[in-house]
């Protein structure tokens, strides 16, 4: 018997998905590997013998996981297992993930626990949209060490040209992924050619066997040299000590050091590492660990602080980009609302737009307005309130995140800030983000809502477009998570104006209280759009002088013989007869802006590009950054 | 960290999320090796302090030494452990093996213990190594109402992001364990110096693998007297850690129909 050292001493273990196409056997290659690694408990095979001649089947190795009876009966893998074998040097696990697209859910839980993948394709049928789409999602969880089997070599009379064919067309793809397959190898998995030995019929082939190459994957770890990150998990009272707990995500702790807690920027001293049950109380703490510890001072920190070092703290954002897979049924779209979980911090955010949607049988990007179930985008996403993050290549553990839809998990991300520079440093100069007991700054509402408070003044004649721009601009940008608001003819007349009447001073009169209400928007934060003829300059100065640093005349720009053709609530008609007085442009100037902060030609464009036009003016000028 | 060290992490870690996500919350406590060494952990967790209750789920049909041992360490420990007596076999789906309505009579028990005290989370100590079924669970494993587990759609569970939301008469089963396996449950048990009913451990060529109902429950052949004989054995065995679980050989999917409708 071996002394009880050994039974107290690491075994390595390694965690393996098995992941590929539906029907290209990854069920079978794990029944096989069991089986020929001497795995399968006594019984088993006679167990499987039994249950396959039940169902009418050769003797199927899938048995030898699949465990509900669905499974069994439609031999197929519903959800993702695991099964533990044993190398003589060291213990695997082996998650077995399905192949079906409408189980992607169960896969990627599988795949995400994995160290290293062996994806499996079937000879004859070749690389399909789950061989691609999977290594594609292996990509995104982080796994680098991947081998390919290219099974059932049997039905392809063990061809080499067959197996090179595979073997070119799936390297060329997991290469321009970022992948570079450790080794492929030609499998027999029902018959069991170069699973635990060589194959005389595979006799051209020179490479490892599975098991070998198994055995040559090591399991994946945190490199020592990342910052500290430790977020906190929860604050325990259960006695005098107040314990705050977490899990090292990596770095080390010690007993003295300086913590700083973000995003509430507040710091203290480690004063203990505290522990139950061990005689010495520790003095540090490495990546992995589940720790408690008290401070110094007593200071208010909760569960979704992140602590690291002053000298390397994570960045802090309200907005930053993510490629993310979507699980949902229900497709992802602009200025929807969900709930972001990045380790123990969970905060509501809002999708201000999908950059680009991958396609991962092409690779090929697009543009669109949503993203679909099992899909892969590049979406960016701005949120309440400040988070504390790293981006994904720096520190995966910190710069990734789950989705939160209702009740359902909908979606994993992987965080960038490409575009976007780290808030710390203008957080820190504006103290009020975090103790809000002082007068809100333009710049405090500017980072909470994503962009600065503004007016967008739009001037032009009668059916120019301003009205209809207006609303299109406000759906726009209200999809994106702005905060916005129209305000024209019908909601000011009827009631903050309703004094008013259309003689040259009650114009005035209106276009100064017009301006007066969009200044107050603007400095609450929300960007007003107003659409008015507001044909003098001078009054349109005036309602500039009102919010200066906030102003934008936008000129929706259209000649007379243009908006009288269009002429959609009859005016010029009706001015031309004579029935209305002062009527801008036939009866009364309108005087066009000398210098407008930006045009906007609705005569030779289309709604659709005025729009555009308008959307990344905002973008460009109004959004903050 | 070893292995080992890992695994406590990851159980200590799930713990405490649960503890932070899910209020009301109860640990089933069977008295075996697995839910002691959980235990074992809980006390760690929250450094001393057990802030749920334990349940035993009481058929009246454990084995003697089981009752002593739990008596013992309750004492010992101070632990808040509460028995919950399960309704007898009648009350169980006559359509079910012998043996499996035996075993059914917890899941009853488990049911009405949620109902009459609104838990929604339960903490058991399974294990993915132990038997196909549970191989394929989730961490945080939602239960219908009346405690059906729909394992066609379970939700997705990846980076240790937790499923912790939902909706109303919904409970969770929580496993902090599920990723351990038997040997390393054997290993932790001798590291840490936790105490076993001394069943497991083998006389006149006998002992139990796995503790269950006396009834339903058979020792099998083995000559480690032990923890250090029990892990030499375990190093070599192919025979399967339920091999004396009589419920569990009935049917192709007696073990499913009984965990589909809310066994643990």
């Amino acid at each position: 018997m071996q002394s009880s050292d050994f039974h107290s001493t690491a075994r390595a273990q390694l965690k393996l998905v098995v992941v590929g196409h539906v029907d290209h056997g990854k069920s079978t290659l794990i029944g096989r590997l069991l089986h020929d690694t001497g795995a399968l408990p006594p019984g088993k095979l006679e167990e499987i013998k039994a249950t396959s001649a039940r169902r009418g089947m050769p003797v199927e190795w899938s048995f030898a996981l699949d465990s509900f009876q669905a499974e069994r009966d439609q031999a197929i893998t519903i959800d993702t297992t695991q099964i533990w074998f044993r190398t003589p040097t060291r213990d695997t696990v082996i998650i077995d993930a399905p192949g079906h697209r409408e189980f992607l859910k169960n896969m990627v839980s599988g795949a995400a626990q994995a160290d290293a993948a062996v994806l499996v394709i079937d000879a004859e049928e070749g690389v399909r949209d789950q061989s691609r789409r999977h290594a594609y999602l292996l990509h995104l969880l982080g796994l680098r060490q991947i081998a390919v089997v290219v099974n059932k070599m049997d039905l392809v009379a063990f061809s080499q040209d067959r197996f090179a064919t595979i073997s070119e067309e799936i390297t060329a793809y997991l290469v321009r992924i970022g992948l570079t397959p450790k080794v492929i190898i030609p499998i027999s998995a029902r018959e069991g050619d170069y699973i635990a030995s060589p194959s005389s019929r595979l006799a051209w082939f020179k490479g490892p066997t599975l098991v070998e190459a198994i055995d040559a994957f090591s399991p994946k770890s945190v490199s020592a040299q990342l910052p500290l990150r430790l977020p906190i998990q929860d604050v325990y009272k259960f006695d005098q000590r107040r314990i705050l707990v977490g899990r090292i995500e990596s770095g080390t702790l010690r007993v003295g050091d300086k913590l700083l807690f973000s995003p509430s920027n507040k710091t203290a001293e480690v004063r203990s590492i505290e522990s139950f049950g061990d005689q010495t109380m520790p003095t540090e703490a490495k990546t992995g660990e589940a720790v408690g510890f008290t401070l110094s001072e007593q200071i208010f920190v909760e569960r979704g602080e992140l602590g690291s070092h002053e000298s390397a703290p994570p960045v802090l954002s309200t907005i930053f980009r993510a490629t993310i897979f979507w699980l949902a049924s229900h497709p992802l779209v602009i200025g929807q609302r969900l709930k972001l979980k990045l380790t123990t911090r969970e905060v509501i955010v809002t999708v201000q737009s999908i950059d680009k949607v991958i396609d991962t049988e092409t690779l090929a990007p697009s543009a669109g307005s949503e993203v679909s179930r099992n899909a892969v985008a590049e979406i960016t996403l701005r949120s309440q309130n400040v988070v504390a993050l790293d981006e994904y290549r720096d520190n995966p553990a910190t710069g990734r995140f789950s989705l939160v839809d209702g009740y359902d998990t909908v979606a994993g991300g992987l965080i960038s800030m490409e575009g976007y520079p780290d808030q710390r440093p203008n957080l820190r100069k504006n103290p009020e983000l975090y103790h809000v007991d002082h007068i809100l700054s333009a710049e405090v509402r500017a980072t909470r809502n994503g962009h600065y408070g503004s007016v967008l003044w739009f001037t032009g004649l009668s059916g120019a477009g301003k009205s209809t721009l207006a609303m299109r601009l406000e759906q726009a940008l209200f999809a994106r998570g702005y905060q916005v608001y129209v305000l024209d003819g019908d909601n000011v007349r009827a009631g903050l104006n309703a004094d008013l009447g259309y003689a040259p001073k009650d114009r005035a009169e209106n276009i100064r209280r017009v301006g007066q209400v969009a200044a107050l928007f603007a400095d609450a934060g929300f960007i007003v759009i107003t659409a008015f003829i507001s044909p003098y300059q001078a009054d349109r100065e005036y309602a500039r002088s009102a919010s200066p640093k906030a102003f934008h005349e936008i000129h929706i720009k259209a000649d007379v013989a243009t908006c009288e053709k269009r002429d959609i609530k009859g005016l010029y008609k009706k001015a031309r007869a004579g029935l209305i007085d002062d009527f801008t442009g036939i009866s009364a100037p309108y005087e066009e802006p000398a210098n407008p902060n930006l045009a906007i030609d609705t005569k030779s464009q289309s709604i659709d590009a005025c729009l555009e036009k308008l959307i990344s003016y905002v973008d460009d000028k109004i959004r903050h950054r | 960290m070893t292995d080992l060290d890992k695994l406590e992490a990851q159980t200590l870690y799930i713990l405490r999320e649960a503890y932070a996500r899910i209020s009301n919350l109860a640990m089933l406590w069977s008295i075996g090796k697995d839910s002691t060494a959980l235990l074992w952990m809980v006390r760690k967790a929250f450094f001393g302090t057990i802030p749920f209750p334990l349940v035993l789920l009481d058929t009246g049909m454990e084995l003697d030494e089981v009752y002593a041992f739990r008596d013992q360490l309750v004492t010992e420990w101070k632990l808040p452990a509460i028995s919950e007596p399960c309704p007898p076999e009648e009350s169980t789906d006559p359509s079910l093996p012998p043996a499996s309505r035996a075993a059914a009579r917890k899941t009853e028990g488990l049911k009405n213990l949620i109902s009459r005290n609104g838990y929604q989370g339960i903490f058991l100590g399974i294990r993915r190594d132990e038997q196909a079924m549970r191989a394929k669970e989730r961490v945080f494993s939602p239960r219908s109402i009346d405690g059906q587990w729909d394992f066609r759609d379970q939700p997705p569970e990846f980076w240790d992001q937790y499923k912790t939301d939902f909706p109303e008469g919904v409970h969770v089963r929580i496993h902090p364990i599920l990723q351990w396996t038997e040997l390393d449950i054997w290993r932790y048990t001798k590291r840490e110096g936790i105490p076993i009913v001394p069943l497991y451990l083998a006389r006149n060529g006998k002992r139990y693998r796995s503790l269950g109902e006396k009834n339903i429950t058979f020792p099998v052949n083995s000559n480690a007297d032990s923890i250090d004989a029990i892990i030499a054995e375990l190093e070599t065995t192919k025979t399967s850690e339920r091999a004396g679980r009589a419920m569990d050989h009935e049917a192709e999917d007696s073990f499913e129909r009984l965990r589909a409708t809310g066994y643990m």
